[in-house]
Protein backbone atom coordinates (compact mmCIF):
# COMPACT_ATOMS: atom_id res chain seq x y z
CA UNK A 1 0.00 0.00 0.00
CA UNK A 2 1.47 3.36 -1.01
CA UNK A 3 1.28 5.70 1.98
CA UNK A 4 -1.28 8.48 1.71
CA UNK A 5 -3.34 6.97 -1.05
CA UNK A 6 -5.57 4.32 0.48
CA UNK A 7 -9.33 4.49 0.23
CA UNK A 8 -12.68 2.75 0.23
CA UNK A 9 -14.65 2.01 -2.89
CA UNK A 10 -18.21 1.02 -1.96
CA UNK A 11 -20.22 -0.54 -4.77
CA UNK A 12 -23.92 -0.37 -3.92
CA UNK A 13 -24.84 -2.76 -6.72
CA UNK A 14 -23.03 -5.54 -4.87
CA UNK A 15 -24.39 -4.71 -1.41
CA UNK A 16 -26.95 -7.17 -0.01
CA UNK A 17 -27.76 -5.12 3.10
CA UNK A 18 -26.40 -7.70 5.56
CA UNK A 19 -24.84 -5.05 7.82
CA UNK A 20 -21.78 -7.20 8.49
CA UNK A 21 -19.74 -4.00 8.01
CA UNK A 22 -21.68 -2.25 10.78
CA UNK A 23 -21.15 -5.17 13.13
CA UNK A 24 -17.47 -5.66 12.28
CA UNK A 25 -16.83 -1.94 12.78
CA UNK A 26 -18.54 -1.89 16.16
CA UNK A 27 -16.76 -5.04 17.33
CA UNK A 28 -13.28 -4.04 16.23
CA UNK A 29 -13.51 -0.46 17.44
CA UNK A 30 -15.54 -1.12 20.59
CA UNK A 31 -18.24 1.32 19.50
CA UNK A 32 -21.27 1.41 21.83
CA UNK A 33 -24.82 0.80 20.62
CA UNK A 34 -26.75 3.64 19.03
CA UNK A 35 -29.97 3.36 20.96
CA UNK A 36 -31.83 0.34 19.50
CA UNK A 37 -34.49 2.71 18.18
CA UNK A 38 -37.08 1.45 15.72
CA UNK A 39 -37.43 3.93 12.88
CA UNK A 40 -40.45 2.33 11.21
CA UNK A 41 -38.93 3.02 7.80
CA UNK A 42 -37.52 0.21 5.66
CA UNK A 43 -34.97 -2.10 7.27
CA UNK A 44 -32.85 0.85 8.32
CA UNK A 45 -33.06 1.36 12.07
CA UNK A 46 -29.76 3.19 12.23
CA UNK A 47 -30.82 6.23 10.13
CA UNK A 48 -27.44 7.86 9.64
CA UNK A 49 -23.77 7.91 10.47
CA UNK A 50 -23.02 9.36 13.89
CA UNK A 51 -20.87 9.24 16.99
CA UNK A 52 -21.62 5.57 17.46
CA UNK A 53 -22.30 4.54 13.87
CA UNK A 54 -19.20 4.59 11.68
CA UNK A 55 -20.58 2.33 8.94
CA UNK A 56 -24.25 2.65 8.02
CA UNK A 57 -26.15 0.58 5.50
CA UNK A 58 -28.78 2.60 3.67
CA UNK A 59 -31.90 0.94 2.34
CA UNK A 60 -33.06 2.95 -0.63
CA UNK A 61 -36.55 1.96 -1.73
CA UNK A 62 -38.47 3.38 -4.62
CA UNK A 63 -42.02 2.49 -5.46
CA UNK A 64 -43.20 2.72 -9.02
CA UNK A 65 -44.40 6.21 -9.70
CA UNK A 66 -47.31 7.02 -11.95
CA UNK A 67 -46.37 9.29 -14.78
CA UNK A 68 -42.72 8.37 -14.43
CA UNK A 69 -41.88 6.04 -17.30
CA UNK A 70 -42.43 2.36 -16.59
CA UNK A 71 -45.26 1.74 -14.20
CA UNK A 72 -44.83 -1.98 -14.03
CA UNK A 73 -44.51 -3.22 -10.43
CA UNK A 74 -41.24 -4.78 -11.49
CA UNK A 75 -39.81 -1.28 -11.54
CA UNK A 76 -39.86 -1.16 -7.77
CA UNK A 77 -36.25 -0.76 -6.73
CA UNK A 78 -34.56 -1.74 -3.50
CA UNK A 79 -30.95 -0.80 -3.21
CA UNK A 80 -28.44 -0.92 -0.40
CA UNK A 81 -25.35 1.09 0.16
CA UNK A 82 -22.91 1.12 3.04
CA UNK A 83 -22.04 4.68 3.98
CA UNK A 84 -18.91 5.79 5.81
CA UNK A 85 -16.87 8.91 6.63
CA UNK A 86 -15.67 10.28 3.31
CA UNK A 87 -12.16 11.14 4.55
CA UNK A 88 -12.21 14.30 2.43
CA UNK A 89 -9.13 15.59 0.65
CA UNK A 90 -10.00 19.02 2.12
CA UNK A 91 -11.75 18.03 5.33
CA UNK A 92 -13.94 20.62 7.07
CA UNK A 93 -13.62 18.91 10.47
CA UNK A 94 -9.84 18.74 10.28
CA UNK A 95 -9.47 22.40 9.30
CA UNK A 96 -11.88 23.53 12.02
CA UNK A 97 -10.54 21.47 14.93
CA UNK A 98 -9.09 24.03 17.39
CA UNK A 99 -7.08 21.54 19.45
CA UNK A 100 -5.28 19.81 16.61
CA UNK A 101 -6.94 16.59 17.70
CA UNK A 102 -8.08 15.84 14.15
CA UNK A 103 -5.15 14.93 11.92
CA UNK A 104 -4.42 13.47 8.49
CA UNK A 105 -2.80 10.06 8.89
CA UNK A 106 0.01 8.70 6.76
CA UNK A 107 -2.63 6.62 4.96
CA UNK A 108 -4.62 9.67 3.89
CA UNK A 109 -7.46 9.18 6.39
CA UNK A 110 -8.86 11.84 8.72
CA UNK A 111 -8.39 10.72 12.31
CA UNK A 112 -9.67 12.14 15.61
CA UNK A 113 -7.07 11.58 18.36
CA UNK A 114 -9.28 10.63 21.32
CA UNK A 115 -6.67 11.67 23.89
CA UNK A 116 -6.66 15.26 22.58
CA UNK A 117 -10.30 16.00 21.68
CA UNK A 118 -11.96 18.22 24.29
CA UNK A 119 -15.45 18.01 22.82
CA UNK A 120 -15.83 21.61 21.59
CA UNK A 121 -18.26 20.44 18.90
CA UNK A 122 -16.92 22.62 16.08
CA UNK A 123 -16.19 19.63 13.81
CA UNK A 124 -19.88 18.69 14.07
CA UNK A 125 -21.01 21.85 12.26
CA UNK A 126 -18.13 22.00 9.78
CA UNK A 127 -18.54 18.50 8.29
CA UNK A 128 -20.45 18.90 5.01
CA UNK A 129 -21.63 15.29 5.22
CA UNK A 130 -23.04 15.16 8.76
CA UNK A 131 -20.60 12.43 9.76
CA UNK A 132 -18.95 13.65 12.97
CA UNK A 133 -20.95 13.93 16.18
CA UNK A 134 -20.27 14.36 19.89
CA UNK A 135 -21.13 11.35 22.02
CA UNK A 136 -23.22 12.76 24.88
CA UNK A 137 -22.14 10.37 27.65
CA UNK A 138 -18.47 10.60 26.67
CA UNK A 139 -18.19 14.24 25.66
CA UNK A 140 -15.79 13.70 22.77
CA UNK A 141 -16.41 13.69 19.03
CA UNK A 142 -16.24 10.40 17.20
CA UNK A 143 -16.30 9.08 13.65
CA UNK A 144 -14.72 6.40 11.46
CA UNK A 145 -11.00 6.07 12.21
CA UNK A 146 -10.33 4.47 8.81
CA UNK A 147 -9.13 1.62 11.09
CA UNK A 148 -5.92 3.52 11.65
CA UNK A 149 -4.72 0.85 14.07
CA UNK A 150 -5.30 -1.96 11.57
CA UNK A 151 -3.72 -0.03 8.70
CA UNK A 152 -0.67 0.56 10.90
CA UNK A 153 -0.33 -3.22 11.05
CA UNK A 154 -0.85 -3.62 7.32
CA UNK A 155 -4.40 -4.92 7.70
CA UNK A 156 -7.46 -3.67 5.85
CA UNK A 157 -10.26 -1.92 7.78
CA UNK A 158 -12.67 -4.24 9.61
CA UNK A 159 -15.69 -3.34 7.44
CA UNK A 160 -13.93 -4.16 4.17
CA UNK A 161 -12.59 -7.39 5.65
CA UNK A 162 -16.06 -8.48 6.80
CA UNK A 163 -17.96 -7.57 3.62
CA UNK A 164 -19.05 -10.90 2.13
CA UNK A 165 -19.82 -9.65 -1.40
CA UNK A 166 -16.91 -7.37 -2.17
CA UNK A 167 -19.18 -4.35 -2.08
CA UNK A 168 -16.69 -2.61 0.21
CA UNK A 169 -13.25 -2.61 -1.32
CA UNK A 170 -10.20 -1.19 0.40
CA UNK A 171 -6.94 -0.44 -1.32
CA UNK A 172 -4.79 1.96 -3.23
CA UNK A 173 -6.97 4.83 -4.46
CA UNK A 174 -5.69 4.74 -8.06
CA UNK A 175 -6.24 0.99 -8.20
CA UNK A 176 -9.76 1.39 -6.78
CA UNK A 177 -10.50 4.02 -9.42
CA UNK A 178 -9.54 1.53 -12.13
CA UNK A 179 -11.79 -1.12 -10.55
CA UNK A 180 -14.64 1.39 -10.39
CA UNK A 181 -14.22 2.46 -14.03
CA UNK A 182 -14.25 -1.17 -15.17
CA UNK A 183 -17.31 -1.87 -13.05
CA UNK A 184 -19.20 1.10 -14.52
CA UNK A 185 -18.35 -0.06 -18.02
CA UNK A 186 -19.59 -3.55 -17.24
CA UNK A 187 -22.83 -2.35 -15.63
CA UNK A 188 -23.57 0.01 -18.51
CA UNK A 189 -23.02 -2.91 -20.87
CA UNK A 190 -25.59 -4.89 -18.89
CA UNK A 191 -28.10 -2.09 -19.39
CA UNK A 192 -27.75 -0.51 -15.95
CA UNK A 193 -27.15 2.86 -17.55
CA UNK A 194 -27.99 4.75 -14.37
CA UNK A 195 -24.95 3.38 -12.53
CA UNK A 196 -22.53 6.19 -11.71
CA UNK A 197 -19.66 7.09 -9.44
CA UNK A 198 -20.12 9.60 -6.64
CA UNK A 199 -16.88 11.36 -5.74
CA UNK A 200 -16.96 15.17 -5.45
CA UNK A 201 -13.54 15.76 -6.98
CA UNK A 202 -14.69 18.93 -8.76
CA UNK A 203 -15.86 20.62 -5.54
CA UNK A 204 -13.95 22.43 -2.79
CA UNK A 205 -13.88 19.12 -0.91
CA UNK A 206 -11.40 18.06 -3.58
CA UNK A 207 -12.41 14.41 -3.74
CA UNK A 208 -12.66 11.81 -1.02
CA UNK A 209 -10.91 8.71 0.23
CA UNK A 210 -14.27 6.95 0.26
CA UNK A 211 -16.20 6.97 -3.01
CA UNK A 212 -19.32 5.16 -4.08
CA UNK A 213 -20.95 3.49 -7.04
CA UNK A 214 -24.67 4.23 -6.95
CA UNK A 215 -27.63 3.91 -9.27
CA UNK A 216 -29.54 7.00 -10.31
CA UNK A 217 -29.29 10.30 -8.50
CA UNK A 218 -26.86 10.10 -5.56
CA UNK A 219 -29.18 12.43 -3.60
CA UNK A 220 -31.44 9.48 -2.81
CA UNK A 221 -28.49 8.00 -0.89
CA UNK A 222 -28.09 11.32 1.01
CA UNK A 223 -24.88 11.97 -0.91
CA UNK A 224 -24.81 15.70 -1.81
CA UNK A 225 -23.94 16.67 -5.35
CA UNK A 226 -22.17 19.87 -4.37
CA UNK A 227 -20.63 19.63 -0.90
CA UNK A 228 -18.57 22.62 0.21
CA UNK A 229 -15.72 22.70 2.69
CA UNK A 230 -16.52 25.63 5.03
CA UNK A 231 -12.98 27.05 4.83
CA UNK A 232 -14.05 28.51 1.45
CA UNK A 233 -16.20 30.95 3.47
CA UNK A 234 -13.34 32.24 5.62
CA UNK A 235 -12.25 35.08 3.35
CA UNK A 236 -15.78 36.45 3.14
CA UNK A 237 -16.33 36.07 6.87
CA UNK A 238 -13.07 37.64 8.03
CA UNK A 239 -13.41 40.50 5.54
CA UNK A 240 -16.82 41.29 7.00
CA UNK A 241 -15.42 41.00 10.53
CA UNK A 242 -12.55 43.37 9.71
CA UNK A 243 -14.89 45.96 8.17
CA UNK A 244 -17.31 45.61 11.10
CA UNK A 245 -14.45 45.96 13.61
CA UNK A 246 -13.19 49.05 11.77
CA UNK A 247 -16.65 50.59 11.83
CA UNK A 248 -17.01 49.92 15.57
CA UNK A 249 -13.58 51.42 16.35
CA UNK A 250 -14.07 54.48 14.16
CA UNK A 251 -17.67 54.97 15.26
CA UNK A 252 -16.70 54.82 18.94
CA UNK A 253 -13.86 57.31 18.54
CA UNK A 254 -16.04 59.69 16.52
CA UNK A 255 -18.97 59.41 18.92
CA UNK A 256 -16.78 60.19 21.93
CA UNK A 257 -14.94 62.97 20.12
CA UNK A 258 -18.28 64.58 19.27
CA UNK A 259 -20.36 63.70 22.30
CA UNK A 260 -18.11 62.55 25.09
CA UNK A 261 -19.65 64.98 27.54
CA UNK A 262 -22.99 64.56 29.23
CA UNK B 1 -33.81 1.74 -22.93
CA UNK B 2 -33.96 4.69 -25.32
CA UNK B 3 -37.72 4.97 -24.76
CA UNK B 4 -37.26 4.77 -21.00
CA UNK B 5 -34.78 7.61 -21.08
CA UNK B 6 -37.10 9.69 -23.24
CA UNK B 7 -39.84 9.22 -20.65
CA UNK B 8 -37.44 10.39 -17.92
CA UNK B 9 -36.61 13.44 -20.00
CA UNK B 10 -40.25 14.27 -20.48
CA UNK B 11 -40.88 13.86 -16.78
CA UNK B 12 -37.97 16.14 -15.90
CA UNK B 13 -39.10 18.72 -18.39
CA UNK B 14 -42.62 18.61 -16.96
CA UNK B 15 -41.21 19.05 -13.45
CA UNK B 16 -39.14 22.02 -14.65
CA UNK B 17 -42.08 23.75 -16.24
CA UNK B 18 -44.19 23.01 -13.19
CA UNK B 19 -46.88 20.94 -14.92
CA UNK B 20 -46.18 17.98 -12.59
CA UNK B 21 -44.62 17.86 -9.14
CA UNK B 22 -40.87 17.45 -9.22
CA UNK B 23 -39.35 14.40 -7.62
CA UNK B 24 -37.63 15.45 -4.39
CA UNK B 25 -34.77 13.06 -3.98
CA UNK B 26 -34.07 12.54 -0.31
CA UNK B 27 -33.08 9.62 1.86
CA UNK B 28 -36.43 9.39 3.63
CA UNK B 29 -36.42 12.54 5.74
CA UNK B 30 -33.09 11.92 7.37
CA UNK B 31 -31.21 15.24 7.59
CA UNK B 32 -27.89 15.37 5.78
CA UNK B 33 -26.18 17.42 8.47
CA UNK B 34 -25.71 17.04 12.20
CA UNK B 35 -27.22 19.73 14.41
CA UNK B 36 -24.92 21.90 16.55
CA UNK B 37 -24.38 20.28 19.94
CA UNK B 38 -23.87 23.59 21.76
CA UNK B 39 -26.11 24.31 24.73
CA UNK B 40 -27.15 27.71 26.17
CA UNK B 41 -23.63 28.52 27.35
CA UNK B 42 -22.38 29.24 23.83
CA UNK B 43 -25.00 31.87 22.81
CA UNK B 44 -24.71 33.30 26.35
CA UNK B 45 -20.96 33.64 25.71
CA UNK B 46 -21.60 35.34 22.34
CA UNK B 47 -23.63 37.93 24.27
CA UNK B 48 -21.32 38.38 27.27
CA UNK B 49 -18.04 38.15 25.34
CA UNK B 50 -19.25 40.40 22.51
CA UNK B 51 -20.55 43.02 24.94
CA UNK B 52 -17.34 42.87 26.97
CA UNK B 53 -15.24 43.30 23.83
CA UNK B 54 -17.22 46.35 22.73
CA UNK B 55 -17.04 47.76 26.28
CA UNK B 56 -13.23 47.65 26.06
CA UNK B 57 -13.43 49.59 22.78
CA UNK B 58 -15.70 52.18 24.41
CA UNK B 59 -13.34 52.45 27.41
CA UNK B 60 -10.36 53.13 25.15
CA UNK B 61 -12.26 55.59 22.97
CA UNK B 62 -13.54 57.41 26.06
CA UNK B 63 -10.06 57.50 27.58
CA UNK B 64 -8.39 58.74 24.38
CA UNK B 65 -10.90 61.54 23.95
CA UNK B 66 -10.72 62.58 27.59
CA UNK B 67 -14.23 61.60 28.60
CA UNK B 68 -15.47 61.20 32.17
CA UNK B 69 -13.11 59.01 34.25
CA UNK B 70 -15.90 57.06 35.92
CA UNK B 71 -17.25 56.04 32.50
CA UNK B 72 -13.79 54.77 31.52
CA UNK B 73 -13.53 52.85 34.77
CA UNK B 74 -16.97 51.25 34.46
CA UNK B 75 -16.38 50.28 30.83
CA UNK B 76 -13.06 48.69 31.75
CA UNK B 77 -14.73 46.73 34.53
CA UNK B 78 -17.52 45.53 32.25
CA UNK B 79 -14.83 44.31 29.84
CA UNK B 80 -12.83 42.53 32.54
CA UNK B 81 -15.80 40.92 34.28
CA UNK B 82 -17.34 39.90 30.93
CA UNK B 83 -14.06 38.30 29.90
CA UNK B 84 -13.80 36.52 33.24
CA UNK B 85 -17.30 35.07 32.77
CA UNK B 86 -16.66 34.14 29.12
CA UNK B 87 -14.02 31.49 29.77
CA UNK B 88 -16.07 29.49 32.28
CA UNK B 89 -19.13 29.65 29.99
CA UNK B 90 -17.17 28.14 27.10
CA UNK B 91 -15.44 25.59 29.29
CA UNK B 92 -18.79 24.47 30.72
CA UNK B 93 -20.01 23.70 27.22
CA UNK B 94 -17.06 21.46 26.33
CA UNK B 95 -17.68 17.74 26.30
CA UNK B 96 -14.45 17.36 28.27
CA UNK B 97 -14.12 20.61 30.27
CA UNK B 98 -10.94 19.46 32.02
CA UNK B 99 -9.19 19.52 28.65
CA UNK B 100 -9.93 23.19 27.89
CA UNK B 101 -6.23 24.01 27.77
CA UNK B 102 -5.92 21.84 24.64
CA UNK B 103 -7.29 24.92 22.85
CA UNK B 104 -3.85 26.45 23.49
CA UNK B 105 -1.94 23.47 22.01
CA UNK B 106 -2.03 24.94 18.50
CA UNK B 107 -2.87 28.10 16.63
CA UNK B 108 -4.80 27.45 13.43
CA UNK B 109 -5.68 30.53 11.36
CA UNK B 110 -7.98 28.36 9.24
CA UNK B 111 -10.13 27.57 12.28
CA UNK B 112 -12.29 30.46 13.58
CA UNK B 113 -12.64 28.50 16.84
CA UNK B 114 -8.86 28.43 17.30
CA UNK B 115 -8.50 32.11 16.37
CA UNK B 116 -11.34 32.89 18.78
CA UNK B 117 -9.77 30.92 21.64
CA UNK B 118 -6.58 32.96 21.26
CA UNK B 119 -8.50 36.24 20.95
CA UNK B 120 -10.35 35.40 24.18
CA UNK B 121 -7.12 34.42 25.94
CA UNK B 122 -5.52 37.72 24.91
CA UNK B 123 -8.59 39.77 25.71
CA UNK B 124 -9.03 38.15 29.12
CA UNK B 125 -5.42 38.84 30.07
CA UNK B 126 -5.37 42.42 28.75
CA UNK B 127 -8.73 43.49 30.17
CA UNK B 128 -7.77 42.07 33.58
CA UNK B 129 -4.39 43.81 33.35
CA UNK B 130 -6.15 47.11 32.58
CA UNK B 131 -8.30 47.13 35.72
CA UNK B 132 -5.50 45.72 37.86
CA UNK B 133 -2.99 48.36 36.73
CA UNK B 134 -5.61 51.03 37.28
CA UNK B 135 -6.33 49.74 40.80
CA UNK B 136 -2.62 49.76 41.63
CA UNK B 137 -2.29 53.27 40.24
CA UNK B 138 -0.13 52.50 37.19
CA UNK B 139 -1.99 54.81 34.84
CA UNK B 140 0.32 54.51 31.82
CA UNK B 141 0.26 50.72 31.98
CA UNK B 142 -3.51 50.75 32.40
CA UNK B 143 -3.90 52.96 29.33
CA UNK B 144 -1.59 50.83 27.18
CA UNK B 145 -3.27 47.61 28.28
CA UNK B 146 -6.63 49.33 27.72
CA UNK B 147 -5.82 50.14 24.10
CA UNK B 148 -4.54 46.60 23.49
CA UNK B 149 -7.60 45.10 25.16
CA UNK B 150 -9.75 47.30 22.88
CA UNK B 151 -7.92 45.88 19.85
CA UNK B 152 -8.63 42.30 20.96
CA UNK B 153 -12.10 43.46 22.02
CA UNK B 154 -12.86 44.33 18.40
CA UNK B 155 -12.11 40.69 17.64
CA UNK B 156 -14.34 39.54 20.50
CA UNK B 157 -17.25 41.59 19.15
CA UNK B 158 -17.03 40.23 15.60
CA UNK B 159 -15.22 36.88 15.33
CA UNK B 160 -18.20 34.91 16.62
CA UNK B 161 -19.99 35.86 13.40
CA UNK B 162 -17.25 34.17 11.38
CA UNK B 163 -17.36 31.21 13.79
CA UNK B 164 -20.98 30.55 12.83
CA UNK B 165 -20.74 31.71 9.22
CA UNK B 166 -17.83 29.52 8.14
CA UNK B 167 -19.63 26.23 8.75
CA UNK B 168 -21.63 23.70 6.73
CA UNK B 169 -24.93 24.82 8.35
CA UNK B 170 -26.88 26.49 5.49
CA UNK B 171 -28.70 29.12 7.60
CA UNK B 172 -25.35 30.33 8.97
CA UNK B 173 -23.23 29.95 5.84
CA UNK B 174 -25.74 31.94 3.76
CA UNK B 175 -25.20 34.89 6.09
CA UNK B 176 -21.44 34.62 6.53
CA UNK B 177 -20.87 38.25 5.58
CA UNK B 178 -23.84 39.55 7.57
CA UNK B 179 -23.14 37.69 10.83
CA UNK B 180 -19.98 39.60 11.89
CA UNK B 181 -21.81 42.91 11.30
CA UNK B 182 -24.91 41.70 13.09
CA UNK B 183 -22.97 40.41 16.08
CA UNK B 184 -20.75 43.50 16.09
CA UNK B 185 -23.71 45.89 16.10
CA UNK B 186 -25.39 43.80 18.77
CA UNK B 187 -22.22 43.89 20.90
CA UNK B 188 -21.77 47.65 20.49
CA UNK B 189 -25.42 48.33 21.29
CA UNK B 190 -25.30 46.15 24.40
CA UNK B 191 -22.03 47.66 25.70
CA UNK B 192 -23.35 51.21 25.31
CA UNK B 193 -26.65 50.14 26.88
CA UNK B 194 -24.98 48.45 29.85
CA UNK B 195 -23.07 51.68 30.53
CA UNK B 196 -26.28 53.71 30.28
CA UNK B 197 -27.94 51.41 32.79
CA UNK B 198 -24.94 52.00 35.08
CA UNK B 199 -26.07 55.63 35.07
CA UNK B 200 -23.79 57.14 32.41
CA UNK B 201 -25.56 59.57 30.15
CA UNK B 202 -22.91 60.71 27.68
CA UNK B 203 -24.26 61.67 24.28
CA UNK B 204 -21.69 59.31 22.71
CA UNK B 205 -23.38 56.26 24.26
CA UNK B 206 -26.73 57.46 22.99
CA UNK B 207 -25.34 58.00 19.47
CA UNK B 208 -23.67 54.57 19.34
CA UNK B 209 -26.67 52.68 20.68
CA UNK B 210 -28.86 54.61 18.27
CA UNK B 211 -26.57 53.61 15.39
CA UNK B 212 -26.73 49.96 16.45
CA UNK B 213 -30.54 50.11 16.60
CA UNK B 214 -30.66 51.67 13.12
CA UNK B 215 -28.46 48.84 11.80
CA UNK B 216 -30.59 46.19 13.52
CA UNK B 217 -33.75 47.66 12.01
CA UNK B 218 -32.32 48.04 8.51
CA UNK B 219 -30.35 44.80 8.23
CA UNK B 220 -33.04 42.49 9.56
CA UNK B 221 -32.57 38.93 8.31
CA UNK B 222 -35.67 37.03 7.27
CA UNK B 223 -36.83 35.72 10.65
CA UNK B 224 -36.95 31.95 10.77
CA UNK B 225 -38.34 31.65 14.28
CA UNK B 226 -40.31 33.39 17.00
CA UNK B 227 -37.07 33.91 18.91
CA UNK B 228 -35.50 35.68 15.93
CA UNK B 229 -38.61 37.85 15.48
CA UNK B 230 -38.54 38.84 19.16
CA UNK B 231 -34.78 39.43 19.01
CA UNK B 232 -35.08 41.69 15.98
CA UNK B 233 -38.01 43.60 17.47
CA UNK B 234 -36.19 44.22 20.75
CA UNK B 235 -32.86 45.11 19.07
CA UNK B 236 -34.22 47.28 16.26
CA UNK B 237 -37.58 49.11 16.22
CA UNK B 238 -38.17 49.17 20.00
CA UNK B 239 -34.91 50.87 21.06
CA UNK B 240 -35.00 53.00 17.90
CA UNK B 241 -38.41 54.44 18.81
CA UNK B 242 -37.51 54.77 22.48
CA UNK B 243 -34.26 56.51 21.65
CA UNK B 244 -36.05 59.02 19.43
CA UNK B 245 -38.32 59.72 22.41
CA UNK B 246 -35.22 59.59 24.59
CA UNK B 247 -33.78 62.71 23.02
CA UNK B 248 -35.66 64.42 25.84
CA UNK B 249 -36.39 61.67 28.36
CA UNK B 250 -33.72 59.84 30.32
CA UNK B 251 -36.24 57.21 31.33
CA UNK B 252 -36.90 56.35 27.65
CA UNK B 253 -33.15 56.09 27.10
CA UNK B 254 -32.88 53.60 29.96
CA UNK B 255 -35.84 51.59 28.67
CA UNK B 256 -34.16 51.50 25.24
CA UNK B 257 -30.96 50.27 26.86
CA UNK B 258 -32.79 47.45 28.64
CA UNK B 259 -34.54 46.42 25.40
CA UNK B 260 -31.21 46.41 23.53
CA UNK B 261 -29.54 44.17 26.12
CA UNK B 262 -32.40 41.69 26.10
CA UNK B 263 -32.54 41.85 22.28
CA UNK B 264 -28.81 41.20 22.03
CA UNK B 265 -29.03 38.07 24.19
CA UNK B 266 -32.05 36.86 22.22
CA UNK B 267 -30.22 37.55 18.94
CA UNK B 268 -27.45 35.14 19.88
CA UNK B 269 -29.92 32.49 21.12
CA UNK B 270 -31.96 32.88 17.93
CA UNK B 271 -28.95 32.42 15.63
CA UNK B 272 -27.89 29.21 17.36
CA UNK B 273 -31.49 28.00 17.27
CA UNK B 274 -31.75 28.76 13.55
CA UNK B 275 -28.63 26.65 13.01
CA UNK B 276 -30.28 23.71 14.73
CA UNK B 277 -33.43 24.12 12.63
CA UNK B 278 -31.39 24.48 9.47
CA UNK B 279 -29.47 21.25 10.14
CA UNK B 280 -32.73 19.41 10.83
CA UNK B 281 -34.09 20.52 7.44
CA UNK B 282 -30.88 19.86 5.51
CA UNK B 283 -30.77 17.53 2.55
CA UNK B 284 -28.29 16.51 -0.11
Amino acid sequence: MTPGTTGFFTDSTLCIGCKACEVACKEWNGVPDDGFRFTGMSYDNTRSLGHSTWRHVKFVEHEPEFGHGGNSPSHMTWQFSSDVCKHCEHAGCLEACPTGSIVRTEFGGVYIQPDICNGCGYCVVTCPFGVVDRRPDDGRAFKCTFCYDRQKDGLQPACAKACPTGSILFGDLDELQRVADARIEKLHGLGMTDANIWNPTETSVGGTHAFFLVRGDASQYNLPAAPRVPTTLLREGWTAAAVAAGAIALGSLLAFALGGKR
Amino acid sequence: MIDERRLDELREEAARTGSVAGKLLRYYDVPLLKAPVWSWEVPAYFFVGGGAGAAAVLAAAARLTGADASLVKDARWIAAVGAAVSGPLLIADLGRPERFLNMMRVFKPQSPMSVGAWILAGFGTLSAATVLADLLGFERIADTAGVLSAATGLGMATYTGVLLGATAIPAWAEHVSLLPFHFGASALGSAASALQLRGHDEKALHILAFGAAVFETAAAVPPRSTTMKAAEFLSGPVPLALRLLGLRSKRARRAAAAATLLGSLLTRLAWVESGRDSAAESGP
